[in-house]
């Protein structure tokens, strides 16, 4: 896998996952061509481009596109049932997922990502799994933080 | 501090069961990201939003580099910042202060800080290096947490020089009781592989063991990793074949862990992987494939269900079994797979088909022939990738009765495409197909001519050259060479009075060298008129001074002085003057040739064959003026590739003054300007590599790598390659327009429509006779890589000899290399997922990774056991040694025995020169066979040994020896009739090499008749390698150079380098010397040239050259064969060290 990138259907980016180096020229120029390649799409094609040497599966899921760059021998149906999943897996943590939730968590949505791929491979494919250790991080904040002291001396600094 | 960590993670399991609240993340839309984000929507312009987020840069900018910003803050300023930067907004000065949010943080601000490094730096970026200490820090923690991040961001944007310093705790988390721990310990050892193969080259044992770890996890993560390995060398894994269908199995009978399933599918991720992994083991090797026919056969079955997943598998399955092995019935469920792929309603599964059709149908075009209607629909899809996946099938079942709709609906797509890529792709599919199978002269200029006009200046290089290559090597009849040539022109002149500024530079190229070599052809034009509309070229605004000079060299060419002088005049006077030393140079060459119409016919020879021309390749007429200016202090000339590796090696500032340069004189090139400029360059490449040597005393050019060679001195060098000979006896075919063609295609085509059917249905139906015609002949058999016969118009390039060759060497390597599975690895991995006990699994996988080391060791003997002849053979080549026999080493093997006491039985001429050991071949109840080989200085001899181990005597003995590689002579007579109880015969053969292969083989037999009168008889092989027929050739370097240029076959490859405290050149070409006895002729610099021979003088020279790391080896010999087989050997020999 080379990369994933999330956008709505102004294309608006709204996530981007690199899995091998590349410059910031390069990301933005992908940036640009993916989202007006996919927007231009035509309901009922197919879901797999080519784009240079690379494979481009991409699927719609409500207001978001999910855009994922393969290698051109990849598999494309398997491609995008990662992409399935992982909406899966953004769907079992923050409960019927929408894309405000992904625009106002990011953080928590890359959190997500990392646990399922892992250098550009899949490394954990269940839901339960990826959800409990999201979930262990998570709690780590609210067991730390219930000092409420903290928090309130942090608020009046800011 | 970490106290409370410590027991939060011991608490977790606790809190885990009670269901948390997951939408509890929704809260932070509140926070000041969240205003962010809503101010942003609520703006209507670009530039409202720009000013917004202007100002909120400088907010957080203001607030980060604050003093008392605690960490908590820090966090949260860093996800505004991410947050700006996926915006399009730059915001670096927030970087610094995400690598410390990694340092400093509590878990959580840590976490926060490496998402936002990730994000915000790439591999190449500075402030990485200050990160290192941090994951250091992080690697080492008690916490797992902390682990996990570091090893997530490792695996993420880790530069490649500082993974020494990390890698020694990646590798010991390895052994980590947390098995979330060890998965992702593997994926960052897979990153590091995949970045940097060899820092990681020491861990391949523990990859083993990752493989046969107790968690499906791990194991499934080490799979990556393995089947990178293979990718690369198939054959050093194929002993762990029968575990990954063990594997296989389990996964497919549904034993892993719930937790892996997908959508009620087993495990499909790893299913893939594994399947992928299969084919690449099974590929060109029958008995590995053997192994796995059962599984596929059941993944085929198990995969049934209507679903995305279960198609990725079916199709990666299908893949797999026309990948390896053919077997029948696989075969054929496999093709009605594909069937319910490409009939399918959905448009996903339809592309697969098509994808899947194109990679089988070279073995099985039947299969292209059932689905034609479906194709044809597909071609006209509205979807342009389908259409695009479309042609991809055509193209691979194009033959010479379909070319002309094939290649037709191929340009039809280049005209609509606007994909650079795609285009570049197509327009060279499209000039390879009008190349091979063009049916007639008209068709194929005109197809040219639109590949030169879509593909444009984005094509490669190759397409044009290699037509003109072809324009001027013409066929062998002399009329139809002039047709095409007449025809090329014609069509040209017409173009050029068109519009030529819409024409790609590539094409006006092209135009004004056929014009400047062929116009002449065309009696009715004017050479002033060509000449007219050629100064036109100059004239226009975008013409590049590459199409310029190609003009001006056509111009040359044309002049004839008298009315054409004004116009000729007139173009090398502006050019003349010119800032580019090209165009300048070629304007002064206009000048002079066309005022000395003597010179120009003895330089431009109008009509002359290039074979004809008599070459100096090496360009040694140079040699003079190269040497006194090398006395004059310039720097040696170096090729471009060697100046691009130099530039690359030292990529830091060079504080070295600079050299003086020396300029390559053109005009001495000119003779072979008669091809094209490209060409030119390539011989300007040439004389450079004499200019090297002739200081040093050597005379032929040596560095001919990286340069493709065109001519020599014997003219041009593609004349020899072997396709010419089988291209020359074909009769170019009589024209015939392609409608016509068309025509008579229908007719015999095999899907005749004899009922009526609706009007778009029949074109269909006839569109599908005109592209699938000829299909149905080929389709009948063949189900492994067949060559087609179709003849072919022109010449083909030799080019692709070359490889295909090759290609078929290593099919035989690849063929004696398999090593029967052991047994000890059947078991291994066996037992791994079946049973669900924990700890009964704990205890099996320390055993498991115990037998894994045996299994290893019997390995690494049975590579031994290969070479031992070589070991032998050594001392008595060196003559200053006289040492007779080699120590073949501690063996408990009982064929030793039997040696101990045969080794007396030697011919006494023999038993003072080293032989290899003497190896049991065969035994039944009462004869015992032996043999070895003795390697002589200019021979080989295999001796048989017969031991009767019977107490009765035998009669009628008689020992037939024979082989297939080997040309087989009896040296005195061979034992025959009878032979006493416990006595021995023994039987002297010569063995010369007829055909080269990497390992030769004689066979025999011995009959004979017990006692009783009962006939019998008893079989051997005996396999020797090639090395034991290989000799040192010494030869002088000028004698190397004469050799070099006339030997044909030839092979290269990277060689891995040797490096221990030695010169690494010289270090490996002493280890192969030894190894291989070969003959080090000279070592220059970082080149090397190494000569040997095959028994009896068949020379085989090799040219070595270090390069990047690698010995960058190239093998030149008169035999087919030889240089594939010795290159083997090579590797193989420094494997071995």
């Amino acid at each position: 896998m080379r990369f994933m990138l999330l956008f709505s259907r102004q294309g608006k980016l709204r996530l981007q996952k690199w899995f091998t180096s590349m410059s910031d020229r390069e990301k933005k120029k992908i940036i640009r061509d993916m989202t007006t390649m996919v927007l231009a799409r035509q309901p009922r094609s197919c879901n797999f481009m080519q784009w240079k040497d690379l494979k481009i599966v991409y699927k719609r899921y409500a207001s978001l596109y999910f855009c994922l760059g393969v290698e051109s021998q990849e598999n494309e149906l398997l491609a995008l049932e990662i992409i399935h999943r992982y909406v899966e897996l953004l769907d079992k943590y923050f409960g019927n997922v929408c894309e405000l939730d992904i625009i106002f968590n990011f953080e928590k949505a890359y959190f997500i990502l990392d646990e399922f791929l892992m250098g550009g491979e899949v490394q954990e494919t269940s839901k339960q799994i990826v959800n409990r250790s999201i979930e262990a991080s998570d709690m780590l904040q609210e067991v730390r933080f219930t000092d409420m002291h903290q928090t309130l001396q942090d608020d009046r600094l800011e | 501090m970490s106290d409370v960590v410590e027991k939060t993670l011991t608490a977790l399991p606790s809190l885990l069961s009670l269901d948390s609240h997951p939408g509890s993340a929704k809260l932070s839309s509140t926070s000041k990201l969240g205003n962010l984000i809503r101010g942003i929507t609520e703006l209507t312009s670009k530039h409202e939003e720009e000013k917004l987020i202007q100002h909120e840069l400088l907010a957080i900018k203001e607030q980060v580099s604050s003093p008392n910003t605690t960490m908590r803050q820090m966090k949260e300023l860093m996800v505004r910042s991410i947050y700006c930067e996926m915006l399009g907004y730059e915001a670096s000065f927030s970087y610094i202060h995400a690598i410390k949010l990694a340092q400093q943080g509590t878990v959580l601000e840590k976490r926060v800080g490496y998402l936002a490094v990730s994000l915000f730096l790439n591999e190449s970026h500075e402030l990485l290096l200050l990160l290192v200490n941090t994951v250091l820090k992080d690697l080492q923690s008690t916490n797992l947490i902390e682990v996990c991040m570091a090893l997530t961001v490792v695996s993420q944007m880790f530069p490649k020089d500082m993974i020494p310093a990390i890698l020694p705790l990646v590798e010991e988390k390895l052994n980590h009781p947390k098995e979330i721990i060890r998965r992702k310990a593997v994926l960052a050892l897979y990153k590091f592989y995949l970045i940097a193969p060899n820092q990681v080259q020491h861990i391949h044992n523990k990859f083993r063991k990752a493989l046969c770890d107790k968690d499906p996890g791990v194991m499934t993560a080490s799979l990556h990793i393995y089947l990178q390995m293979i990718q690369e060398n198939p054959d050093a894994y194929k002993d762990l074949t029968p575990s990954f269908v063990t594997i296989l199995k389990q996964v497919v009978g549904g034993k892993l862990p719930m937790d892996f399933n997908y959508h009620t599918v087993p495990a499909p991720w790893l299913q893939i992987q594994l399947l992928r992994i299969l084919a690449l083991l099974g590929k060109n090797d029958q008995s590995t494939s053997e192994v796995m026919y059962e599984v596929l056969d059941e993944s085929l079955r198990r995969a049934e269900m209507n679903h995305n997943i279960t198609y990725a598998i079916l199709y990666e399955c299908v893949k797999c079994i026309y990948t390896i092995h053919p077997k029948s019935d696989l075969l054929e469920k496999a093709a009605k797979c594909i069937g319910n792929f490409v009939l399918s309603p959905k448009i996903n599964l339809k592309y697969l088909g098509l994808k899947a059709l194109t990679y089988v149908v070279q073995q099985d075009p039947k299969l292209a022939l059932q689905h034609q209607m479906t194709i044809i629909e597909c071609l006209d899809h509205p979807d342009l990738i389908i259409k695009r996946e479309t042609l991809e099938l055509l193209f691979r079942i194009t033959n010479a009765q379909n070319v002309t709709v094939i290649v037709e609906k191929m340009l039809e797509f280049l005209c609509i495409s606007e994909d650079d890529h795609t285009t570049i792709d197509l327009v060279g599919k499209v000039a390879e197909l009008a190349e091979k199978y063009a049916p007639d002269n008209e068709w194929f200029i005109e197809t040219m001519n639109t590949v030169f006009s879509l593909g444009g200046d984005m094509m490669q290089p190759d397409i044009p050259n290699s037509f003109l290559k072809l324009l001027s090597e013409g066929f062998d009849s002399v009329e139809e060479d002039r047709k095409l040539k007449l025809f090329a022109v014609n069509s040209y002149v017409p173009l050029l009075r068109g519009e030529p500024g819409k024409l790609p530079q590539r094409f006006l190229q092209v135009i004004s060298w056929v014009l400047g070599e062929y116009s002449h052809l065309r009696e009715d034009l004017e050479p002033a008129e060509v000449l007219s509309l050629l100064a036109k070229l100059l004239d226009m605004k975008n013409s590049s001074s590459e199409t310029k000079s190609w003009v001006l060299m056509a111009m040359t060419k044309l002049c004839k002085g008298g009315t054409d002088a004004s116009v000729t005049q007139e173009v090398s006077e502006t050019y003349s003057s010119s800032l580019d030393t090209v165009l300048r140079q070629r304007a002064h060459e206009l000048q002079y040739l066309s005022q000395d119409p003597e010179l120009r016919a003895r330089v431009l020879p109008r009509g002359a064959n290039p074979e004809t021309l008599e070459v100096d390749s090496s360009l040694s007429f140079l040699d003079r003026f190269v040497s006194e200016a090398l006395a004059a202090g310039a720097a040696p000339y170096k090729p471009p590739h060697q100046r691009q590796e130099e530039l690359d090696q030292s990529k830091a500032l060079s504080l070295e003054p600079y050299g003086l340069s020396l300029p390559i004189s053109m005009s001495s090139c000119s003779i072979t300007d008669r091809q094209s400029p490209t060409l030119l360059s390539m011989s300007s490449g040439l004389s450079g590599d004499s200019a090297d040597l002739s200081h040093k005393g050597g005379s032929s050019a040596l560095k001919l790598d990286g340069v493709k060679r065109v001519w020599g001195r014997e003219g041009y060098l593609a004349q020899r390659e072997p396709v010419e000979e089988a291209a020359q006896v074909e009769v170019p075919s009589p024209i015939q327009s392609p409608g016509r063609q068309g025509e008579g295609d229908s007719l015999h085509s095999q899907t005749p429509t004899q009922t009526p059917t609706p009007e778009p249905e029949q074109e269909k139906q006839q569109l599908a006779s005109s592209l699938f015609v000829g299909l149905a002949s080929q389709s009948s058999v063949s189900l492994m890589g067949k060559s087609e016969p179709t003849p072919q118009r022109f010449r083909r390039k030799a080019k692709g000899q070359g490889p295909g060759s090759s290609f078929n060497a290593s099919e035989q390597i690849s063929s004696s290399l398999i090593s029967p599975p052991s047994a000890v690895d059947n078991l291994l991995c066996n037992n791994l997922l079946d049973s669900n006990n924990a700890s009964e699994l704990a205890e099996q996988t320390s055993q498991l990774s115990q037998r894994l080391t045996t299994a290893n060791g019997t390995c690494h003997t049975e590579a031994e056991l290969t070479e031992p002849d070589t070991k032998g053979c050594n001392p008595a080549l060196r003559r200053d040694n006289c040492v007779v026999a080699a120590d073949p080493g501690p063996h408990d093997d009982p064929g030793r025995l039997t040696e101990v006491c045969l080794d007396s039985y030697l011919p006494a001429e023999l038993s003072g020169l080293s032989h290899s050991e003497i190896a049991p071949l065969c035994a039944n109840q009462s004869l015992n066979l032996s043999a070895c080989h003795v390697q002589k200085e200019d021979s080989l001899i295999l001796v048989v040994f017969i031991i009767n181990s019977s107490e009765s005597a035998i009669q009628q003995m008689l020992l037939q020896v024979d082989s297939e590689e080997l040309e087989v002579s009896c040296l005195c007579d061979s034992p025959a009739g009878e032979m006493t109880s416990h006595s021995v015969a023994v039987g002297q053969y010569s063995l010369t090499v007829k055909r080269p292969a990497v390992h030769v083989e004689v066979v025999g037999t011995v009959s004979y008749q017990l006692p009783a009168g009962t006939s019998q008889s008893l079989q051997f092989s005996y396999k020797v390698p090639l090395t034991s027929f290989i000799r040192p050739f010494v030869v002088s370097t000028e004698e190397y150079g004469t050799m070099w240029l006339s030997f044909s076959h030839d092979t290269k490859q990277n060689l891995t380098l040797i490096n221990d405290n030695q010169e690494p050149l010289t270090a490996t070409l002493n280890a192969l010397k030894k190894k291989l006895q070969l003959h080090v002729v000279e070592v220059i610099g970082m080149e090397g040239i190494v000569a040997c021979r095959l028994l009896q003088d068949l020379p085989c020279l090799m040219h070595c050259r270090v390069n990047a790391g690698w010995l960058a080896v190239w093998l030149r010999s008169p035999v087919p064969d030889l240089p594939d087989c010795l290159i083997y050997h090579c590797q193989r020999a420094l494997q071995s060290l």
